[in-house]
């Protein structure tokens, strides 16, 4: 941090500007280094990276995302390497003469599921849809909620009370019971598991933006921009909403693991994405009664779900702590 | 400041201008409890090219009348003239093209900008809400008004929080002038810097009035500040205007006992003559704004009350004696060389405050 001091101290230095007329009081004479430009100042986001960057456990959850994400784009190549696609059976080694799931092996690197599939190659696509629905169904949920909560925080009055009303309701809705309901009209599919997920979690974002949007509102640039004749719509976007982007980014993160959970537990109970399809969240169920004699089985989805949650929950951590100024950055070094 | 004023023509007339604050209660339904009476009748007229000084306690309406005349804050009632046109019932909209030509300083220079925006933008902000000129045509205009206001333009691209109080009020003055305005409300633009650092943004604002004749309103509850830069002051109490004469007329010859006690506890820099002078202590609070005072607002606390001064209101008039240009809301002028400390209101005692 010690070269950011630096960068922070040097304008205090360069108000060397002559006053015409000045009485005579000046400001500290302009430092050399300070007009040779060599000093560039950082923005907030840069920053914030430095900080994170110290984080261990956060850089190593940002990698083993990154690892994930690639894993989970070149899953076809990766299943051609292994030899099994995700749907693929194994109708001659695959299962057991009892017809029970084969253990990990040289055939089957982390053993096979109770209809002979590859757990390795399964688990790989299983990615794709926990990824993808987590992400898809967290942007839009901070979309919507970003949006409202915008909404109601800067117009406040009647608006407010309708839409902090109607985020009331939603976070009071039973997520299952809506969740069976909408399967068992719609049938269950991929859309719906983003739909539900969103509809879910907007709210919550939406409270949060709402609650930073009323004390934004009061600040005097915003009071400064009406002056300057700004309208509505400039306001929220160009000065409300880049002071909100810290705490959005960092619920964005934290939402992510819930959104992957949220899916994974749709799929479980049969309301996700439709077999044979692979996500986490089904193969866990399909092992329920084989974990007595097949203990992969449930094991490695189990484990994919719970890393991928905790690297997104660690991350989601380090960029709170590094966006967060009152942080103990201050006293370190 | 001193250029000739007196026969200028008016740029801004406010005429009984009121502000109240509705307080609501309620959950659903919100109902009016009561009402902040932060501008109570208010009658001024700023002329062209001079500096209007409002001082007064916290509280007592000058930046909420600041607020009124810049349009942020609807008038409850009263006339406001902008360039001898009607303003006060213009909606937001209506009101935009006046927009340019008054402008506002804000009091806190960490505040009134916005911490995660560049320099640069925030400075072009004025060009770019009011279409002119594309990105790229506004980057020379706002690095000559950096540099006019005294800021390096090769910082155009920092954020507020590189640069130190005094740098971030000139880029607030910067801001202030992008649109060449012919008013600029300055709400109290050097209360929150160190005092070196104020006489350089006083005296930038000095220079700029004489280049670009602007006109100020100059806010500010600093009476040696305001007396330093204002043609004319005008002093306000409870929302409303107790006295309002020319700047050292005011510092020579006050008349309301309010005046008198302000200026008996600004500071004064000879410790022989600050030792020497009578401080004139007023007694209680100021009273809420919620349920001002009746009759003449100062009363509960005026050495020199009397029953009239609770039944009626004085009227802000030149007073016998004073030039026509020295106005005073009250009853009973303080005359020259009276001494305030020596005399005691004859009000019932259930009308003062404690």
């Amino acid at each position: 941090m010690s070269t950011d001091m630096t960068a922070d101290g040097a304008p205090e230095a360069a108000d060397g500007t002559p006053e015409p007329g000045a009485v005579a009081v000046a400001e500290a004479p302009a430092a050399p280094r300070a007009q040779s430009g060599a000093i560039q100042g950082r923005s907030p986001w840069q920053l914030a990276w430095l900080h994170l960057r110290k984080d261990k456990a956060a850089m190593i959850s940002l990698a083993f995302i990154v690892v994930l994400v690639v894993v989970s784009i070149s899953a076809p190549l990766l299943a051609h390497w292994i030899g099994w696609g995700p749907t693929d059976q194994d109708r001659t080694q695959g299962l057991t003469v009892d017809g029970l799931p084969v253990g990990p092996s040289g055939r089957h690197l982390l053993g096979t599921d109770n209809l002979g599939r590859d757990i390795l190659s399964r688990t790989i696509y299983g990615s794709q849809v926990s990824l993808l629905v987590g992400v898809v169904s967290t942007l839009l949920a901070v979309a919507m909620g970003v949006l409202v909560g915008l909404v109601s925080g800067y117009f406040g009055g009647i608006v407010d009370s309708f839409l902090s009303r109607a985020m009331d309701v939603v976070l009071s809705f039973p997520f299952l019971l809506f969740a069976i309901a909408l399967v068992s009209i719609y049938g269950s599919s991929l859309a719906i598991s983003v739909f539900v997920i969103a509809f879910f979690s907007w709210a919550a974002v939406g409270r949060i933006v709402r609650g930073q949007t009323l004390s934004i509102r009061e600040k005097e640039y915003v009071e400064a921009a009406r002056s300057l004749g700004a309208n509505d719509l400039r306001i929220m976007f160009v000065d409300v909403l880049p002071n909100l982007l810290a705490p959005v980014i960092v619920y964005t993160t934290l939402l992510i693991p819930i959104a992957i959970v949220f899916e994974a537990t749709l799929s479980f109970l049969g309301l996700g994405v439709v077999p044979p399809t692979p996500t986490w969240g089904n193969m866990l169920s399909d092992s329920q009664d084989f974990y007595q004699v097949a203990w992969w089985f449930p094991l490695f989805p189990g484990l994919a779900l719970l890393l991928t949650t905790l690297a997104f929950n660690l991350l989601g951590d380090g960029v709170r702590d590094a966006l967060d100024p009152r942080a103990e950055r201050l006293f370190q070094d | 400041m001193s250029t000739d004023t007196t026969s200028a023509e008016p740029l801004v007339e406010v005429q009984d201008a009121v502000k109240y604050f509705p307080i609501k209660q309620g959950i659903i339904v919100k109902r009016e409890v009561g009402r902040v009476h932060a501008v109570e009748g208010v009658s001024l007229t700023v002329r062209r090219g001079e500096t209007l000084g409002l001082v007064g306690e916290t509280g007592c309406g000058k930046s909420t009348l600041a607020r009124c005349i810049t349009k942020l804050h609807p008038l409850t009632s009263g006339k406001l003239m902008f360039e001898g046109q009607d303003i006060t019932g213009l909606s937001r909209s209506q009101v935009r093209p006046y927009r340019r030509r008054m402008q506002m300083i804000f009091q806190d220079p960490y505040g009134s900008l916005n911490p995660r925006r560049r320099v640069g933008s925030i400075i072009g902000d004025p060009f770019a809400i009011h279409g002119e000129g594309e990105r790229d045509e506004r980057k020379p205009k706002v690095q000559e008004l950096m540099e006019l206001v005294g800021l390096n333009p090769e910082h155009y691209n920092r954020f507020p929080a590189e640069f130190s109080g005094g740098q971030r009020q000139r880029i607030g003055v910067a801001r202030a002038l992008a649109l060449k305005p012919s008013l600029i409300v300055a709400d109290e633009p050097v209360s929150a810097l160190d005092v070196s650092i104020q006489a350089q943004v006083l005296n930038l604002l000095e220079d700029l009035q004489r280049e670009f004749s602007l006109t100020y309103v100059f806010i500010s509850h600093d009476l040696s500040v305001v007396r330093h830069v204002s043609d004319r002051i005008a002093v306000m109490y409870l929302g409303q205007v107790v006295e309002l004469a020319d700047s050292e007329e005011l510092h020579d010859r006050p008349r309301h006992p309010y005046t008198n006690a302000l200026l008996s506890a600004a500071s004064i820099a000879d410790p022989d003559q600050a030792a020497a002078r009578q401080r004139i202590v007023l007694t209680g609070d100021v009273p809420s704004p919620i349920a001002p005072p009746t009759g003449c607002r100062f009363h509960p606390r005026c050495p020199k009350a009397q029953e009239i001064c609770v039944q009626q209101v004085p009227p802000l008039l030149a007073r016998s004696g004073d030039p026509d240009s020295h106005l005073t809301a009250c009853h009973f002028p303080v005359e020259p060389g009276e001494d305030l400390t020596r005399v005691t209101a004859t009000i019932p005692d259930e009308e003062r405050a404690e």
